[in-house]
């Protein structure tokens, strides 16, 4: 036990997703003396590194887990969880419905609030003082369309079960008092009355902590934000007739040119070599198109010819993408998931004959 | 040239799964333990030393071969096991 003299050292776990709000979130807190651990987690979704991995063109960016970063930045440890399982759940079946695109935004910050509260709770249960006492978020109202509005805020704390025991430092001062302002653990007059869409006072705070890199990602750091992303998605689904996905469905949604000619099969096509070598690791799962008697793109065929005709109207729209789009004839090797392959030398097919309906995204 | 006591094949897994892996392998070691992480995605190098500064544990040695990247770490004081 702790000295009754001696203040307990509040401690709070802090969800950082990399971005600003985030990080400042936990900047208020450490300036109020309170010791603050991260947690991120991983939906399947998160925008984070993925592409700059898989695309040649990205290499010569700087690649960082911007979590990881923002951890170090702000001297907390951090714990990155996998929750892409449990995650689908929230994704197909979300109780508050989607934002924009397939993007279960509430639901989704209730899940990860939840998660955190679960984290707390065991931590208190085990640890006792060296426990956590409250969890923080950047949230901030009226941020973001479908999560961050006045009248999600409480539904975010009920429903997640962290109730008074979340803190959202940057817009707390638009809410009512949490336990830990209650508490006296921090000092609510130091918190902030963010809100709205703005970013300045966001970007007044960075500057007065001396943060000049940051990550500012257009609509989050997640994937189903995105338009054509969240299309992509929705083709599968209703190809497959079934709402529901796995991992590498979902990483495949991001690599390549998604064209589907007939409804039962779709064709995804490398567009770099990045994403040939990524495609490559796949051609166990799928069957494969790559050109022979030129350099050109790998192609993945998810889902099943229906005849002959359309395994050569496949080949012939591969060999389209190919060095060899202007020759007569162009030689491709057609594999099957077990390895077994053979050759197909067909016309590339014009320009006009890839029709734009066939875009996916 | 130290010899790993352990090794953790995150081939083919993309950022940040080859963190995430390594971080609850890293949970069920002991202090001083060593790690070599093998990965095919090259953000893991800087991933992973990220990761070990944060929470202190050493980088030992890291490198390429072929299409692959490896990171040899020494466990640090706090393997990370939350509770």
């Amino acid at each position: 036990m702790t000295e009754a003299s001696q203040p307990i050292k509040r401690r709070a776990i802090a969800l950082v997703s990399g971005g600003l709000d985030s990080m400042l979130a936990v900047k208020v807190m450490q300036e109020q003396g309170i010791e603050v651990e991260g947690v991120n987690f991983y939906t399947g979704f998160c925008v984070e590194g993925h592409t700059h991995a898989i695309r040649k063109k990205d290499k010569d960016k700087e690649k960082r887990n911007n979590a990881l970063w923002v951890a170090e930045q702000l001297g907390i440890k951090m714990h990155i969880i996998d929750i892409s399982e449990e995650y689908k759940d929230v994704v197909l079946n979300p109780k508050h419905g989607y934002g924009a695109n397939l993007n279960p935004c509430l639901d989704c910050k209730i899940f990860m609030v939840n998660q955190a509260t679960l984290m707390i709770n065991k931590a208190r249960e085990l640890a006792g003082d060296r426990g956590f006492d409250f969890i923080v978020t950047g949230e901030v109202i009226g941020q973001r369309p479908k999560s961050q509005r006045k009248e999600t805020m409480p539904i975010i704390s009920q429903e997640s079960g962290a109730d008074d025991r979340l803190l959202r430092p940057l817009c707390a001062q638009n809410l009512p008092p949490t336990l830990p302002e209650r508490e006296g653990w921090v000092n609510r007059d130091e918190l902030h009355d963010f809100s709205g869409r703005n970013r300045k006072p966001q970007m007044a705070l960075a500057a007065k902590f001396g943060l000049d890199d940051f990550a500012q990602p257009a609509g989050g750091c997640c994937f189903l934000t995105d338009e054509s992303y969240s299309n992509k998605l929705a083709d599968l689904w209703k190809a497959r007739n079934e709402r529901r996905y796995e991992l590498d469905d979902i990483m495949l949604l991001k690599v390549g040119r998604h064209l589907r000619p007939q409804p039962h099969y779709k064709l995804i096509i490398s567009r770099e070599e990045g994403e040939n070598r990524f495609l490559e690791g796949y051609r166990y799962q799928f069957t494969s198109i790559t050109t022979v008697s030129c350099p050109g793109p790998l192609a993945l065929v998810d889902g099943q010819f229906g005849s002959d005709a359309e395994l050569e109207q496949a080949a012939a729209i591969v060999a389209r993408y190919s060095k060899g789009r202007v020759e007569e004839a162009v030689t491709l090797e057609v594999r099957s998931p077990d390895g077994v392959a053979r050759e197909i030398t067909v016309a590339p097919a014009q320009p006009d004959a890839v029709l734009p309906s066939w875009n996916v995204g | 040239m130290t010899s790993p006591l352990h090794e953790l094949d995150v081939r083919r897994l993309l950022c940040p799964m080859p963190v995430i892996k390594t971080q609850n392998k890293v949970r069920t070691l002991a202090t001083g333990d060593t790690l070599k992480v093998v990965c095919t995605d090259p953000g893991a190098l800087s991933d992973i030393p990220a990761w070990c500064r944060i929470n202190g544990h050493e980088v030992l040695e890291m490198g390429e071969q072929g299409n692959e990247v490896f990171v040899v770490l020494r466990v640090g004081e706090d393997n990370g096991a939350l509770f």
